[in-house]
């Protein structure tokens, strides 16, 4: 077993899936800042959104070393198209309430930090590396983001008809999550990625306790999202870039 | 090792010790553990200074500050030839910050971590006041005004203050 995924192909599809959910997340949820119900969430989300951002910049300038065309971290976020984008469907969904933004972020933060724990057992070293240093942070933005859905689902009338209506929104976003293609498949034979089947069962498990306790439950999937890993997007997400990408956009490679 | 080499490295943990963190202007950056080693070799009589740092967390926008004021105050001393450079692994950890740290961190009136991070993971019992000192204290929020702190209130004086978050 090496110690470093060998195809600088899959290596670097595999950062920059990292990297892209972790930014457009981070994106997202900087969308409340100065516009959250509290001062303390206005904190707390400007604080997870900064976390991600710092995160994606650990994983896309990893992912354009692995490449080696030249291209930086900021080339890479400001600079590709949407089809080239590589993030889940989950983070690029529009904040609606407070309530399907916490909801949004307890589906992702699960899924986060059992990804992240896997992957800082994994064999690739800067991967590890990255992923030990990341899910630290993780465990406090789970911690909030759960506490938030028991408080909202087991709260008020309209508090509980609010994450009824979130989990309707988010929950077909769901089965992308454990989607397995080539890429995923072959690094998860070789040790550099958790077992897929594994996760989603730990996801689910977790996931379905925490709902309980918010006197909720997950509807029936009956219309999945898919492809996100591969390119295939919403229409949240181009005009999520439009305005991220705005300036490197009209002036390229402006500095400040 | 030669005599300049080892002198030149006590002279620069020296001035590191005078370079803080800038969003925590009292306490230094080797107190908080973000000065992980200082290499210093004699390149036929050229010094070279190597220092490894590591980001308290992923997003800390303090970082390129540190590097900054890491060169300047060097500089000053009359040691040229500096590199800094950030190191991710083993990530950084509260448990690093040192009991001058934690003493400064209280002084400032931020109460620092309660409990060893890697040992017992986060807790929050036992959080004092760090003005009156009253174990009396409730969360306002898990997240205060940087990525490192959470906001806390004392049921005992009812002042607001800061807790250094375990991590």
């Amino acid at each position: 077993m090496t110690n470093k995924i060998d195809t600088d192909q899959f290596r670097f599809e595999l950062l920059t899936r990292l990297g892209d959910s972790a930014l457009i997340m981070g994106h997202r949820l900087s969308e409340w800042s100065g516009d959250a119900p509290t001062l303390e969430e206005d904190m707390a989300l400007s604080n997870i959104a900064l976390d991600l951002i710092g995160q994606a910049r650990l994983w896309l300038t990893a992912a354009a070393q692995a490449e080696g065309a030249g291209r930086t971290e900021d080339d890479l976020a400001y600079q590709r198209d949407v089809r080239d984008w590589r993030n889940l469907h989950l983070v690029e969904l529009p904040n609606g309430d407070f309530g399907r933004t916490m909801l949004r972020q307890y589906f992702f933060d699960t899924y986060h930090l059992l990804l992240l724990e896997g992957l800082s057992e994994g064999s690739d070293r800067e991967i590890s590396g990255i992923a030990a240093k990341t899910l630290k942070e993780v465990r406090y933005h789970l911690r909030h983001s759960s506490g938030w859905v028991v408080r909202l689902g087991d709260g008020t009338q309209d508090s509980h008809r609010r994450m009824v209506n979130a989990l309707d929104i988010c929950t077909p976003c769901v089965p992308e999550l454990f989607e397995v293609d080539e890429v995923y498949r072959t690094l998860e034979a070789q040790g550099f990625v958790p077992a897929m089947n594994d996760l989603q069962a730990q996801w689910e498990r977790q996931v379905s306790a925490v709902l309980s306790e918010a006197t909720l439950s997950m509807p029936e999937i009956t219309n999945p999202m898919s492809g996100g890993r591969t390119g295939l997007h919403s229409e949240h997400l181009g005009y999520l870039l439009a305005e991220m990408q705005f300036l490197q956009r009209a002036y390229p490679g402006a500095t400040w | 090792m030669s005599a300049t080499v080892e002198n030149t490295r006590l002279r620069v943990l020296e001035v590191l010790d005078s370079v803080c963190d800038p969003e925590i202007p009292t306490v230094s950056i080797r107190d908080l553990g973000i000065v992980r080693a200082v290499d210093v070799c004699d390149e036929s009589g050229d010094i070279q200074v190597q220092v490894m740092i590591t980001p308290t967390y992923s997003g800390c926008p303090a970082m390129q500050v540190i590097e900054q004021d890491i060169q300047e105050a060097l500089g000053r001393a009359g040691i040229d030839h500096v590199a800094v450079e950030q190191v991710l692994y083993p990530p950084w950890t509260t448990d690093w910050i040192t009991d001058e740290g934690r003493r400064d961190l209280l002084a400032t009136g931020i109460t620092p971590p309660a409990c060893r991070a890697c040992e017992e993971g986060p807790t929050e019992t036992g959080i004092r006041c760090p003005r009156c000192g009253s174990d009396q204290t409730s969360v306002l929020s898990g997240f205060g005004a940087t990525a490192c702190k959470a906001l806390w209130r004392c049921d005992h004086c009812l002042e607001p203050f800061d807790y250094f978050k375990p991590h």
